[in-house]
């Protein structure tokens, strides 16, 4: 065929009417999609390092079954959040203008690059559409001015409750975790008596016998969470929605009259810890309780396999002002530089289909919890064991009848984020473990506050 | 002829075209062989030492989302918050006890390694350097264990002679003693081996001049061994002033900044702001602090090495 249309080119003598046809011909041929090798572009993709080696090989796969179908090269980094690389990596792209096309933003990253990132309301209608709404930590961090400026993603999302030993929680600490939060959707009479007093009791009682709750005052993302908690339980808002410093109030003193018994029943280093201090407290069986995802057990079942058999993730206690649970979504963003934006979009989208992120969350053993309600019914939640149903509590549903929660909401972004990052709630409770008083970190909160808010 | 001035090479060839033969003396001199030869390491110096200088002090005087110049507000804002007080006075702590103890202990080393004959000093010299050769993150995991809130393996010694756990790095003090530690541990041996340098540099006549006149080992000590040292230890100084004063990984490894703030310094204060907080232009405000205070440094020790070399070139 071709060789023919050659011979005819050739025999025909070049005239003003062919040379029309041949010129429209080259301007509409732009605009034919031609599917060629890699016809779609290059995509660049920077995923945040999963802490289960096996998280990047599944991930990995899934994107090069995408690139393949769609004729897209896809580049996938796996950054490590170690050392707050991921951040480096971040700001560095935000100022260079280049990088990837994608990335996995932590928490309070995306109001951090707001101005350099794509609207996806586009990708959240359609996966809000298909599998419900996205809890309101998600929108608090992502959707800004009324445009999500990120996807929620399950990769990397956390929830980070308690996960205690069963024994030592049932004696001394009289509870039965097991009976109180059992591997069922049931919401049991015994969760209501699930209270921060509960907390604080069985805590005195574990100390005494040397089996301190590992929680900690230092200023890393595991001490925060756990002591946001504990302020939002209590209604204590150090800074509210409107950006008004609010520590002066009658319920921050409450909830740290409560903290002045707490830090006597935490351990003595309390305040240096880190945030693998209390996963190795309970891994080495120090401690009776911890508040972590379920990456300390996960660590426990290959290097104590008995820890690990008598260790449950179950919810948060109940305050004056209800129940709390700490919550850390990752979200994939998109830079407003990039040169693939349609392919990006598609990507998201396919990555985050139910097939794809239930594949994600079975390889992970349940540690990625995805935003999406509808999707909080995967068995892997069920299966996981030693012992059989010890995570089956780590991702809220609603028969839980708890909150999700991230330390320093409902103070405005920009604000919460210097309160999050700068540890101000856990170093309040390490001032009183030194012997200050309240009125005087209350004091010292506000001085900090203050420069918070400027 | 390594003044830089030209030199008449094929004066016998007559001259071409006067552009041409222009062109071609200035590619011939020294100064520029001299200069393009250079240019690399010029270029890498002002790509990666002078053009992030300033992209830092333009970037300070920004506001948090980097739209509006703000003058000297975030400096001025700085001064005035408790924490950043507290940061200066543990930067100037850390930094100046750091540097006082690292030159005395690298004194006391370098004279003892002096007095070793032959072989021995070469074992000792490569022994008393290995720590620092090793990568400082890597040592500092390597304390960090060691003071570990938990697992400390110093609690674990001391608790064999039944003494009490001490919390290495959960009281301020403590951790700020662990600190400085640490970083004299580390910054030791480059006193040791700079002062050796010039302790093998001072002539023997001195002393047998001195010994003659009848001088002690203290006398010789104060009268001969530090007069010739002294543009040494004060080059030595300002150096390790310059680096303590920077110092991230210490701190960032072993305490973050922690127990409420009491070990942060400049650098590790500036990350925690800039990079964590999402506040860059205050985080790069706060790691120019350390500017005014490197350049009196150095402004006063390098007039005095420069006006003492004078005394002795005259």
């Amino acid at each position: 065929m071709t060789s023919r249309m050659m011979t005819t080119v050739k025999a025909g003598r070049p005239t003003r009417r062919k040379a029309l046809k041949l010129g429209v011909a080259s301007a509409l041929l732009p605009l034919v999609h031609i599917r060629t090798g890699r016809a779609a572009g290059k995509l660049s993709i920077g995923f945040w390092d999963h802490w289960v080696p096996t998280g990047n090989a599944v991930m990995q796969k899934q994107v090069e079954a995408w690139g393949q179908k769609n004729q897209v090269e896809v580049q996938a980094d796996f950054i490590t959040s170690n050392g707050n690389k991921n951040l480096l990596t971040i700001a560095a792209e935000a100022q260079a203008k280049t990088g990837h096309d994608v990335f996995a933003f932590p928490t309070w990253e995306i109001h951090n690059n707001v101005d350099n990132l794509e609207p996806m309301d586009d990708v959240m209608k359609e996966l809000t559409g298909k599998y419900g709404s996205v809890n309101h930590v998600c929108e608090y961090l992502a959707k800004i001015k009324g445009h999500w400026m990120a996807v929620p993603t399950s990769s990397g999302t956390q929830y980070k409750g308690p996960c205690g030993r069963i024994s030592l929680l049932k004696d001394p600490g009289g509870i039965d975790v097991q009976a109180m939060y059992p591997a069922k959707a049931e919401h049991t009479a015994l969760s209501d008596k699930w209270t921060w007093d509960a907390h604080q009791a069985a805590a005195e009682a574990c100390k005494k016998i040397g089996k301190p709750f590992g929680i900690g005052l230092g200023t890393t993302s595991d001490s925060v969470d756990c002591i946001g908690t504990l302020f939002a339980a209590f209604g204590a808002e150090l800074v509210d929605k409107d950006g008004n410093i609010t520590v002066k109030s009658d319920k921050v003193k409450q909830v740290l009259e409560f903290g002045q018994k707490m830090v006597k029943v935490l351990p003595d280093d309390a305040v240096s810890y880190d945030d693998a201090s209390n996963n190795r407290a309970l891994i080495s069986g120090q401690s009776a309780l911890i508040w972590n995802p379920p990456s300390a057990w996960a660590v426990a079942k290959r290097d104590a396999p008995q820890v690990a058999a008598d260790s449950w993730s179950f919810p948060a206690p109940i305050g004056p002002a209800g129940r709390f649970e700490p919550y850390l979504p990752y979200f994939w963003g998109l830079w407003n530089f990039s040169k693939n934006k349609p392919a990006a979009k598609e990507l998201i989208v396919y990555l985050m289909q139910r097939d794809n992120v239930q594949a994600r969350c079975n390889e992970v053993a349940g540690y990625d919890v995805p935003p999406f309600d509808s999707m909080l019914d995967f068995k892997i939640w069920e299966e996981v064991e030693p012992p059989k149903g010890t995570v089956y509590n780590y991702p809220l549903r609603p028969f839980h009848k708890a909150t999700p929660h991230i330390a320093a909401l409902p103070a405005p972004p920009d604000i919460a984020v210097q309160i999050y990052n700068r540890g101000t709630m856990p170093t309040m409770l390490a001032k009183l473990k030194s012997g200050q008083s309240i009125d005087q970190v209350i004091s010292w909160a506000n001085d900090e506050l203050e420069g918070f808010t400027r | 002829m390594a003044d830089g001035a030209s030199i008449p090479i094929d004066l016998m060839k007559p001259a071409g075209p006067t552009g041409r033969s222009t062109m071609r003396r200035f590619a011939q001199r020294r100064s520029t062989i001299g200069f393009l030869l250079c240019l690399p390491l010029i270029l890498l110096v002002a790509g990666f030492v002078i053009y992030p200088a300033f992209y830092a002090i333009y970037l300070s005087m920004l506001n948090k989302k980097m739209t509006a110049f703000v003058g000297l507000g975030n400096f001025e804002f700085l001064l005035k918050r408790h924490t950043f007080q507290l940061v200066i006075f543990q930067s100037c702590l850390f930094a100046i006890t750091a540097v006082v103890l690292k030159a005395l202990i690298g004194f006391v080393l370098a004279h003892l390694m002096h007095n070793i004959p032959g072989k021995n000093q070469r074992i000792w010299r490569g022994l008393l350097l290995v720590p620092w050769v090793i990568p400082l993150a890597l040592s500092t995991l390597t304390w960090w264990w060691m003071f570990d809130p938990s697992y400390s393996a110093f609690n674990w010694v001391l608790n064999q002679f039944g003494i009490a756990n001490v919390p290495w790095l959960g009281v301020g003090w403590i951790a700020r003693f662990c600190t400085i530690t640490v970083n004299v541990w580390y910054g030791t041996p480059f006193f040791m081996i700079m002062y050796l340098a010039a302790l093998k540099s001072v002539p023997d006549q001195l002393y047998e001049a001195a010994a003659i006149d009848g001088a002690g080992a203290m006398q010789k000590l104060f009268f001969v061994t530090l007069p010739m040292m002294r543009n040494i230890i004060a080059i030595t100084v300002l150096f390790s002033l310059i680096v303590t004063f920077a110092d991230f990984d210490i701190v960032r490894i072993l305490t973050s900044g922690g127990p409420q703030d009491m070990t942060h310094v400049f650098a590790t204060y500036a990350f925690q702001i800039g990079i964590q907080s999402g506040d860059i232009p205050l985080g790069a405000a706060d790691s120019l602090f350390m500017f005014p205070i490197l350049a009196f440094a150095a402004f006063f020790v390098l007039r005095g090495v420069t006006k003492r070399t004078q005394e002795i070139a005259a």
